[in-house]
């Protein structure tokens, strides 16, 4: 008989605590939009978060919210990806293929104004003075992109500055957050022409300090004959709406820094 | 109630016998949570909370169940029992009443649900001030003290911990002790520290 007070108690207290549990389910429950449960059935499942949310469940309810697109989903197929617009009630379109674009083409050509021999990372020689290239707007060349891509699709060339691989480049936007400097961006794998300088400085000091920026000239601008680039602040910057890859800023920019994807 | 009591205990709890350096409790969130000290500072004060409403239901359960029924040896099972729904209880009643509290802290209750920090202060309360079977005159508020001030314990070494962790970033690590393993020897050399206040009597 003395086997009974501990099974009567902990067995008493166990389903005391599941009805309260059960009770409180009820009581407590948070509506969840049905949809988020048919939503998350159609994904992949691989919880692999290239969408930027923390997974397929996070996604789903980013769908709900309207905050995010079912193309932002990679990895899911076609068919499955009608199935989640049918259900949004919205239609599909084709996401524009980017690929990250370095605006600097200094590295080892663009003048020092200092000798760095802190960590070996772009974020922190940033903090020291805005880093060590004479250019406050240049590439450090510390290789804090290629560290951060998680595709290997970043190397570092010989003059010191990160080289995309456009194939393997899946746009995942890693590089252009983690850079101190702000010069790496999506741009669209179809327009084949890039302005390599983020430099808002005057022409004459840009010349100074790097001999292959921009200098704001404006040669670019009238050469173009869909006028899709513009010289904004001091650098040319292309409109890729417009931007018909026809290569003619490339042509007449003194300073090689238009230049067309490797 | 006594004071100095109270005191012995809180620097007791807090840095002699803080439970992740020196009595290896509640490893998993350390290393876990310890990346970014915004969330840290969330789950040492989820962990807080958590610690001194378990050791009130504990204590009361022990006193008014388990030892009139002579079953004190049930302790770790129910106690097990007792943590685990209550989490669950209290996260579904956050998560109705206050989203946001649920987003910064609520998120976090499920990892403490087993947490065996947690079932380590409570069974330590009741090795403490129930010494032969009787419990101790302010026993209980005792327990909620000392449960409450190894939750300031938790706290402070998941701060320590990832203020260190934020800084390492920027440090050359060898590549083969980048991540946990550089954690792993960090916890080791704070442990050793710590266990520098071991020579203190109260």
């Amino acid at each position: 008989m003395e086997i009974l007070i501990p099974i009567i108690i902990l067995g008493g207290l166990g389903l005391g605590f599941g009805l309260v549990l059960a009770i409180a389910s009820k009581k407590f429950c948070v509506e969840a939009d049905p949809r988020i449960e048919k939503i998350f059935s159609r994904l992949p499942g691989a919880n692999c978060g290239a969408c930027g949310f923390p997974g397929c469940m996070g996604f789903a309810e980013g769908l709900i919210q309207g905050s995010c697109t079912v193309e932002k989903c990679t990895v899911s197929n076609e068919e499955a990806k009608e199935g989640i617009a049918k259900i949004l009630g919205v239609k599909i379109k084709e996401e524009v293929k980017k690929v990250a674009t370095l605006h600097c083409f200094g590295g080892s050509r663009a003048k020092d104004k200092y000798t760095y021999q802190g960590i070996k990372d772009c974020v922190a020689a940033n903090l020291v003075l805005g880093g060590q290239k004479a250019c406050v707007y240049g590439c450090l060349g510390f290789g804090d992109c290629l560290r951060v891509c998680p595709f290997d699709a970043i190397k570092m060339s010989e003059d010191g500055l990160p080289l995309i691989d456009k194939d393997k480049c899946k746009a995942c936007n890693k590089c252009v957050e983690i850079c101190p400097k702000k010069i790496l961006s999506l741009s669209p794998l179809s327009g084949n022409v890039f302005v390599a300088c983020s430099s808002h400085d005057l022409g004459k000091d840009t010349k100074a300090s790097c001999p292959v920026g921009c200098i704001a000239c404006k040669l670019c601008e009238k050469a173009c004959p869909v006028s899709a680039i513009k010289v904004i602040d001091n650098v040319a910057v292309i409109d890729y709406d417009k931007c018909t890859s026809c290569g003619k800023c490339i042509d007449v920019c003194p300073m090689k820094t238009i230049r067309k994807r490797g | 109630m006594d004071v100095g009591k109270i005191l012995a205990i809180a620097i007791s709890m807090v840095f002699i016998n803080n439970f992740i350096l020196s009595k290896f409790l509640g490893l998993c969130p350390f290393l876990g949570v310890s990346k970014e000290t915004k969330s840290a500072t969330s789950m040492g004060f989820a962990v807080i909370f958590v610690m001194t409403c378990s050791a009130i239901i504990t204590w009361l359960l022990y006193y008014f169940l388990l030892i009139p029924f002579n079953v004190e040896y049930l302790r770790t099972i129910v106690f097990i029992l007792v943590i685990a729904a209550f989490v669950q209880f209290i996260e579904m009643v956050i998560r109705k009443n206050s989203p946001a509290l649920y987003r910064s802290l609520g998120i976090y209750l499920p990892l403490i649900t087993t947490n065996c920090a947690v079932l380590g202060v409570t069974i330590l309360n009741i090795d403490n001030f129930f010494p032969s079977g009787q419990a101790v005159k302010w026993g209980f508020a005792y327990s909620v003290f000392q449960a409450f001030f190894a939750g300031i314990g938790f706290l402070l070494a998941l701060i320590l911990m990832s203020g260190i962790r934020e800084r390492l970033q920027f440090a050359d690590t060898p590549r083969s002790m980048r991540g946990v393993a550089i954690a792993f020897v960090v916890a080791s050399l704070m442990s050793l520290a710590f266990m520098g206040f071991n020579g203190f009597r109260f």
